[in-house]
């Protein structure tokens, strides 16, 4: 079985452009002879990546370049045209509750109270008291106390996050799919939880997590892979380790060469 | 001023309606009335969010199926309930019966068409995370659809109990010899104007009354959720 988590063996993944299909149907009459608009769209080309357990690989790449669609891919929600993802050598059939995918924001049921929300995924405890207690501890986790009772709109939108996170994390999971999870925070609520990632792989070092934003030093300070994905159809267009211990400082000479480099392959060059 | 104490011919003063009041309330026929009136309302009623919704709710997930049954049902919505008629005391007689048909048919679209909204609009991430954590089918229509769909069903059933409450005064003229509609025929039919008044101010009261229940379904804070939002 060796080290691996993940696998992702030449995944390729097109969209269908419902809209473009039935407009060239109704088009037909008039177009003929036109060129038929392609009704697919090529967004991940020929990937191929490995992972191993426990590590944390965060995403980068232009918006709308398809990294939401890797994370997709791996969660099971969407199936690639050609290759295949492995997680732990099994063929991923379907969203399943050992990996979680954490949405950008606004993914609570806003109808059942925090503590409901997280019980939700609590499916492997089956005492109702015991459910009630341990959702209490996966809300502590995230430093949520005391809000237990509490509808998710009553809440900030940081704390919304952690109950979320909350919520991902009450299910088990062994892989965490975080989609641009702090992107609609503010700042310091987003170096704030961080800083509590950086807590969670202390304390769940076998849960590996795939991390997608657009936050080059969340990345750089989090993850012990970087990915880049090239713009659309996206391919792999450059990977990168970080070596440095934590809690690093993007100031260190490593580091800031690195986040360079980033935004040298992200099309930036004269704004750093 | 003695106009509005003693009326004219062609409208009953405060004086007439006062002792109509009185005295429909003193034989007991107002009371009796209502409540054969509100029972009506209330079968209809129920009958209709009991078919509605559950068929409503399953139309919303299965847009396939929904556009084939979408023309029957816009085919039937816009016609007047009260075009039922003949047909509802052919098929039920004189009685409760039609007129619970009537009402149950004046009901049964709005309710319908509100709930197939509320349960297809529902966000489609809400799905993803119920497939991720692996919702059974009961659970995803409990903890998901249900409370998602609620908001906009509750207020539906406020808006269409209102419609009920109006269609019942209607159905009553025609097939049965008792509640608020039949009180206006049969008042019209003896020329007592100030009776006709009255049951018009129950009538207006009850719906008032009726409002204010469901006023209070939509205060429960699992279906207030919207108001957050």
């Amino acid at each position: 079985m060796g080290n691996n988590k993940i696998r992702l063996e030449g995944v390729s993944v097109e969209y269908g452009t419902g809209k473009g299909c039935r407009r060239s149907w109704f088009g037909r009459g008039k177009s003929a002879g036109g060129t038929v608009a392609p009704s697919t769209r090529l967004v991940l080309d020929d990937i191929s990546l490995e992972i191993e357990r426990g590590e944390f690989v965060s995403i980068l790449g232009h918006s709308g370049c398809g990294k939401s669609t890797l994370l997709k891919v791996v969660a099971g929600f969407t199936q690639p045209v050609r290759g295949r993802v492995l997680i732990d050598d099994q063929k991923v059939k379907g969203p399943r509750s050992d990996h979680v995918f954490v949405f950008q924001e606004g993914a609570l049921f806003p109808w059942l109270t925090i503590l409901e929300n997280v019980s939700l995924a609590l499916r492997w405890v089956k005492d109702s008291v015991e459910k009630k207690n341990k959702a209490r501890e996966y809300l502590d986790l995230v430093g949520l106390e005391g809000t237990a009772d509490y509808y998710p709109h009553m809440l900030s939108g940081g704390m919304r996050q952690r109950a979320e996170i909350a919520r991902a994390l009450a299910a088990r999971p062994d892989i965490l799919l975080m989609d641009e999870p702090f992107s609609g925070l503010d700042y310091l609520t987003r170096l704030h939880l961080r800083e509590e990632m950086l807590y969670l792989q202390v304390m769940l070092p076998e849960t590996t997590i795939l991390f997608v934003t657009h936050d080059i030093d969340e990345a750089l300070q989090l993850s012990k892979r970087l990915i880049i994905l090239s713009e659309p159809p996206a391919r792999i267009k450059c990977c990168r380790t970080i070596e440095a211990p934590h809690p690093r400082s993007l100031s260190s000479p490593m580091l800031s060469t690195l986040r360079t480099q980033i935004y040298h392959h992200l099309g930036v060059h004269a704004a750093l | 001023m003695s106009v509005l104490w003693n009326g004219t011919n062609d409208l009953p003063g405060l004086q007439q309606i006062a002792g109509a009041f009185a005295e429909l309330l003193g034989n007991g026929v107002l009371f009796k009335y209502s409540i054969a009136s509100l029972f009506r309302v209330t079968a209809g009623f129920y009958l209709a969010v009991l078919l509605a919704v559950p068929l409503g709710l399953f139309l919303g997930r299965r847009p396939s199926i929904q556009r084939l049954g979408n023309p029957l049902i816009q085919f039937l919505r816009p016609v007047s309930p009260l075009a039922w008629v003949p047909f509802a005391l052919l098929w039920f007689g004189i009685g409760d019966q039609p007129a619970v048909f009537i009402i149950f048919v004046a009901c049964f679209f709005p309710i319908l068409l509100s709930t197939i909204e509320a349960s297809a609009g529902i966000r489609p991430i809400y799905f993803h995370i119920a497939a991720n954590l692996q919702l059974s089918r009961w659970e995803t229509l409990s903890c998901l659809i249900l409370p998602a769909a609620a908001p906009s069903i509750v207020l539906a059933l406020r808006v269409t109990l209102g419609i009920a409450w109006m269609v019942v005064v209607a159905a009553e003229m025609i097939a049965v010899k008792s509640g608020l509609g039949y009180l206006i025929v049969d008042a019209r039919n003896a020329l007592r104007m100030d009776y006709v008044v009255v049951a018009i101010l129950t009538i207006g009261a009850i719906g008032l009354l009726l409002d204010g229940v469901m006023r209070r379904l939509a205060q429960i804070e699992s279906v207030r959720w919207r108001v957050g939002q």
